[in-house]
């Protein structure tokens, strides 16, 4: 498959970004590790007649952890977060997330920032970084702004991001308590059937805390604030989860594909939620 | 037709140097430019790994990377692992081990196998089955794959051990 012909730039900085992006306007896309957008090309559907490669772009590859937040350089790949062994210390979530990602070769290539900023329902970060309450870096000529991960999605491949604003960067709140990413998939590579992330604190015995995302049942990542809100307060005994799930299915949207009708995607998502809050439970 | 680039690249320890529309896929430059035809094209949707070739330490699929992308890179393919002279290990232990059937799969094969055991000289089995996941075999079921690597691992690493 050849995809259509574009006109190919490396800049070094992103001020050279920003001026390709200020002349092109919505004829150019950046790309990072370009494991989602060139297949698209390649298939046609998506036309990028000016391709920004981000690899010469400095700055956007440190993982940075403080006090209490986390900062990830959007050029970050999933196998730089599988092998930082601080990040999987203070984060481990994301960890589990990224090792269900796609397969080693794309996990080489593939972004943080092109999986959160792509807007793509399949991708399993924009949901995690619901879950995290993440806050997305963009920067544009009017300079730089925040938006949170729970604001940025509207449809698909549609998110708050403006044309001109490059994602550079995700922050996320040190995570509290136990956690679990759980994805159902049809095998290896593909995206998630239902896939759910859970944070949750335990406080003696009671949960004090709980933030559940769900991945690819809706054109958008779903936070469900009511499937949190359901544990809170419980001990996560059989009765909480059936809440818990029940406020999910509320909140989700799936539509009928290649992964099986709605019935069957509805079903799934209330399997692995109930695998996921069990699992986040025990290591809380 | 866009403007083409100049190129230069490293392939094999070689330095090759052309002018090429950035669009083009790696896998086409190694392919159909360079005559290095060790990387396969399976299934050019980056699922199956048969055109897999490591590019700055990195195992690539060479169908989902533009030849502009490359620019710069050094690139080892299984033509740069060994030759029919000179079988490295893994070569070796697919051989002896029926690693292969067809053998359509299996320079990508080797070629994540390599970067695989260079990163985890000693992987579990189930170390070897997840860092293979992203090359597809139809022919062998995967089991003497999976032998392959771990012969070819002890291999490797006794003649290491002898060495030192």
């Amino acid at each position: 498959m050849i995809p259509a012909a574009f006109e190919y730039y490396r800049p070094k900085d992103m001020a050279g970004v920003l001026s390709l992006l200020e002349q092109h306007g919505d004829d150019a896309r950046v790309m990072a590790g370009g494991h989602s957008l060139i297949p698209m090309m390649k298939l046609r559907m998506a036309e990028v007649p000016h391709l920004i490669d981000l690899q010469d772009v400095g700055g956007m590859s440190d993982i940075d952890i403080d006090a209490d937040s986390i900062r990830i350089g959007a050029m970050v790949t999933q196998a730089d977060i599988i092998d930082h062994a601080d990040l999987a210390d203070v984060a481990p979530i994301l960890r589990e997330a990224a090792l269900q990602i796609a397969d080693p070769q794309v996990r080489y290539m593939g972004t943080v920032g092109g999986n959160v900023a792509n807007g793509d329902p399949g991708n399993d970060m924009p949901g995690l970084m619901q879950c995290l309450d993440a806050q997305f870096t963009l920067v544009g000529s009017g300079g730089e702004r925040s938006v949170r991960a729970r604001a940025f999605y509207e449809a698909a491949y549609m998110t708050a991001r403006e044309d001109d604003e490059v994602l550079t960067a995700v922050k996320i709140p040190l995570p509290e308590g136990g956690y679990a990413y759980e994805k159902q998939k049809r095998k290896i590579g593909d995206y998630a059937t239902a896939a759910a992330a859970v944070q949750i604190v335990n406080d003696g015995g009671t949960c004090a805390a709980a933030s559940i995302a769900m991945t690819n049942l809706s054109d958008t990542p779903i936070y469900s604030e009511a499937a949190g809100a359901a544990l809170v307060g419980t001990s996560v005994d059989d009765a909480a989860i059936k809440t818990a799930v029940a406020a999910m299915l509320g909140d989700i949207d799936p539509s009928e594909d290649n992964r099986g009708p709605v019935a069957f995607k509805k079903h799934v998502a209330g399997v692995i939620l109930r695998r996921t809050i069990e699992r986040a439970w025990s290591r809380a | 037709m866009s403007k083409k680039m100049h190129i230069k690249l490293k392939v094999n320890g070689k330095d090759e140097e052309f002018l090429a529309e950035p669009r083009e896929l790696l896998i086409y430059t190694l392919r159909e430019r360079l005559n290095i035809t060790g990387p396969h094209i399976g299934c050019d949707t980056s699922h199956c790994g048969a055109c897999t070739v490591t590019i700055n330490g990195k195992s690539v699929k060479s169908c989902t990377m533009f030849v502009a992308q490359a620019d710069g890179g050094d690139i080892t393919t299984i033509e740069g692992i060994g030759g029919p002279d000179d079988l490295h290990p893994l070569q070796e232990a697919f051989k002896e081990h029926h690693g292969l059937q067809c053998g359509f799969c299996t320079p990508g094969m080797i070629t994540r196998a390599a970067k695989l055991l260079e990163e985890n000289p000693n992987p579990t089995e189930e170390e070897i089955r997840f860092g293979m996941a992203g090359n597809i075999c139809r022919c062998t079921g995967y089991q003497n794959i999976v032998k392959s690597i771990q012969a070819a691992a002890a291999e490797m690493n006794a003649a290491k051990e002898a060495a030192e």
